[in-house]
């Protein structure tokens, strides 16, 4: 298990500050005036052996790097993920394998592994997104300390809405990962202020009803981006729909933050190198 | 606060809470089971639904119309059949509450009507519903098309092709059918693709979920709905007897029928509660769907239930030569009288249930479905074990729509889910 893993003197994993990380790769990205970009991988997507590199790649280039916890029942994705969900299970793919995969990359400073060499954003914080059941099944205890181990900063639950959270919040809270919770459109307004209030790191805010994949509507966007920015303590990511740098640039100034799911996925399957599509979703290359 | 459980078959509460009425909580809880486990999105539209389904079933003027439609559309109540050639048979004596009796076949009419009604009345433009049988879907296409509600059903592509004359009964109705090509396209499929389509129109789309599963209120509305069934036989085998059955047997795939027909004796000590599941065609996983039997604790389609998973909280495929039973999941509500010892859950497999079809046909001259034929093989046992009692079994639908499935049955001599 990870915990026995010694860690590095240097660089200690996670001390319990999962937001506080979560935190600097925002703030990182808006000193330097541009949204803050989630890149999202299904975890063991195409196979085991890319996936730890396409992690390094993500890494590298993204401010942060949300990785996907596959399951057999994933209600809130699109074909997309649900595609490379499948595929990720085909392959084996476990949490604990997961947690391990992580672990080793965190602690070889995410740039090991792959041909890209160290660069400014090489501690990228990697959260993880998964269904509930795979958490449960693992332990919520267990979670907290292996996720810790492997440097996980935070975790998105697509269904673990707030009135379920309070048990794995509490468990979490003294392991120092972050729980992020989700927001959309129709999240009336009360219920808006208590969720950005419990949500941790961030706020996830689903810009569209329906499922992941579909593609986003900005200028739709704004007003219930102004509305979540002005009741949210913490900073607040758009995601769903994500897919083009025009995207990006679209949402730049109604958000702290991107997260890039289903279109970095769909990349991924044209053979297309994450941390490009990370670049070319800054505007600093044109798509090929 | 009740709390997941992380393993272990926790009861949190007792058969007094839910007998006094106190289960579901305001959680949606029974016990350590239920809740509401779904994407936000779906909250504000669940919550909207609670409400306006509590307000209709108080609402004497909505019970009204439900109890004209159950009387005069559907047939009810369904008769109380004394099955007399199985009684000599099984050295036993048979009841069988006839839901094959009800209009559209099955006792999934009851719950389609209800809802529907209750769609209606929030104004919904538009219904969903899924179908593993397809029995659900032709009672929710004829309940829309009563009240003239365009519907949409979601079906697994292996269901569509073992149950065929059902989705042309659906298309006939009125609505439309869309074969589910992506997960193990089978009931389960079926309701992550419903859930999909919620989330991208909750406000307009009503979901009429068919069985006692998902997240909170659907496994008590889906309750309310069925408990006629056995309000109906309990009032009917007393008239008829002058007593209660020894024991009740009904099938439990999501459990719908089974918490209708059960729900009136759980406060009668003496009556033995037994719900059987789909053995399928052996032990090992992926063989089976006996959830209540030998599953485990999980979330799955919005609520915290038993559930046949890995060790990794992957949901398992399941084997049922019965559709409407092949579902890895149960309602919270039969976990938690698992826990209590209430109801006890065992499995029948295929070739038995196809047997007890095959021995009903014959010995009472009526086709049960091959789910409810689960619950005839059930009674059998039961039988065999008790000579003499007074068995009540819940005949929850009627077996036309598998004439296909036994004949390629008879022509390969196996049971297998791809059959048809």
């Amino acid at each position: 298990m990870p915990d026995e893993v010694p860690r590095p003197a240097d660089e200690p994993v996670n001390s319990g500050d999962g937001e506080r990380r979560i935190g600097e790769a925002i703030a990182r990205a808006k000193a330097e005036r541009r949204p803050a970009i989630a890149a999202f991988l299904t975890a063991g997507f195409p196979t085991r052996e890319r996936f730890a590199s396409l992690l390094s790649a993500a890494a590298a280039e993204a401010d942060l790097v949300e990785v996907g916890v596959p399951f057999s029942d994933p209600m809130a994705d699109g074909l997309t993920i649900q595609r490379s969900s499948r595929v990720a299970l085909e392959n084996g793919t476990t949490l604990p394998w997961i947690l391990e995969t992580i672990g080793e990359a965190t602690r070889a400073g995410a740039g090991a592994g792959s041909d890209t060499p160290p660069g400014p954003t090489r501690r990228s914080p990697v959260l993880l997104m998964s269904y509930l059941n795979p958490i449960l099944a693992h332990g919520f205890g267990a979670f907290a300390s292996d996720g810790a181990g492997a440097g996980i900063a935070g975790l998105i639950v697509p269904d673990l809405p707030l009135e379920e959270s309070h048990r794995l919040r509490a468990v979490l809270a003294g392991s120092g990962i972050a729980l992020v919770q989700l927001v959309t459109p129709a999240t009336p307004p009360g219920r808006l202020e208590r969720v950005c209030e419990a949500s941790r790191g961030f706020v996830y805010a689903v810009t569209m009803k329906g499922t992941t994949g579909a593609r986003v509507d900005a200028a739709a966007a704004a007003e219930y981006l102004a509305r979540v920015r002005r009741v949210s303590p913490v900073p607040v990511l758009a995601g769903f729909g994500v897919r083009s740098a025009t995207d990006v640039a679209g949402l730049a100034g109604f958000a702290d933050g991107v997260i890039v799911g289903s279109a970095l996925v769909e990349a991924i399957e044209r053979g297309v190198d994450p941390g490009m599509f990370v670049r070319e979703l800054r505007g600093e290359e044109m798509a090929s | 606060m009740t709390e997941i459980p992380e393993g272990g078959r926790a009861a949190a509460g007792t058969l007094e809470d839910l007998l006094a009425g106190r289960m579901p909580d305001e959680r949606g809880r029974f016990g350590a089971y239920g809740g509401r486990f779904v994407p936000e999105t779906l909250m504000p539209a669940l919550e909207l639904l609670e409400r306006g389904a509590s307000e209709a079933l108080a609402d004497p003027a909505f019970q009204a119309e439900l109890g004209a439609q159950l009387a005069d559309w559907i047939g009810r109540p369904t008769p109380l059949t004394r099955a007399v050639r199985l009684s000599e048979r099984w050295d036993a004596d048979v009841w069988l509450k006839r839901e094959d009796l009800a209009h559209t076949g099955a006792h999934k009419i009851n719950n389609a009507i209800g809802q529907a009604l209750i769609a209606r009345r929030m104004g919904a433009r538009r219904v969903i519903a899924e179908t593993g049988a397809g029995q659900h879907g032709v009672a929710s296409a004829a309940a829309c098309a009563r009240l003239g509600l365009p519907c949409t059903v979601y079906m697994g592509e292996v269901d569509a092709a073992r149950q065929r004359p059902n989705v042309q009964r659906m298309e006939l109705l009125g609505a439309r059918v869309v074969e589910v090509g992506s997960g193990d396209r089978t009931l389960r499929a079926a309701i992550d693709e419903a859930l999909r389509d919620w989330v991208s129109d909750p406000e307009s789309t009503y979901y009429l979920l068919g069985s006692a599963v998902g997240p909170h209120p659907y496994p008590w509305l889906v309750r309310q709905l069925q408990t006629v069934i056995g309000r109906e036989a309990r009032a009917g085998l007393l008239l008829a007897s002058g007593d209660l059955p020894d024991a009740v047997v009904a099938c439990v795939g999501g459990g719908s029928n089974a918490i209708g027909i059960f729900h009136a004796f759980l406060g009668d000590p003496e009556v033995d509660l037994v719900g059987i599941e789909a053995g399928g065609s052996g032990a090992g996983p992926g063989e089976h769907a006996a959830t209540a039997s030998r599953g485990t604790p999980g979330v799955l389609h919005g609520s915290h239930s038993l559930l046949l998973q890995d060790r990794f909280g992957q949901v398992r495929d399941t084997h049922s030569v019965s559709a409407g039973l092949d579902y890895p999941g149960v309602g919270p509500e039969h976990s938690f009288l698992a826990a209590v010892g209430r109801v006890r859950y065992t499995s029948v497999g295929d070739d038995e249930a196809v047997e007890a079809l095959e021995e009903c046909a014959a010995a009472e001259g009526i086709i049960p479905a091959l789910e409810s034929a689960h619950a005839l093989a059930g009674g059998r046992r039961l039988a065999r074990a008790t000579p003499g009692s007074t068995i009540l079994v819940g005949l929850s639908g009627r077996g036309d729509k598998d004439l296909g499935i036994l004949d390629d049955l008879r022509r390969t001599g196996r049971t297998t889910s791809d059959a048809g």
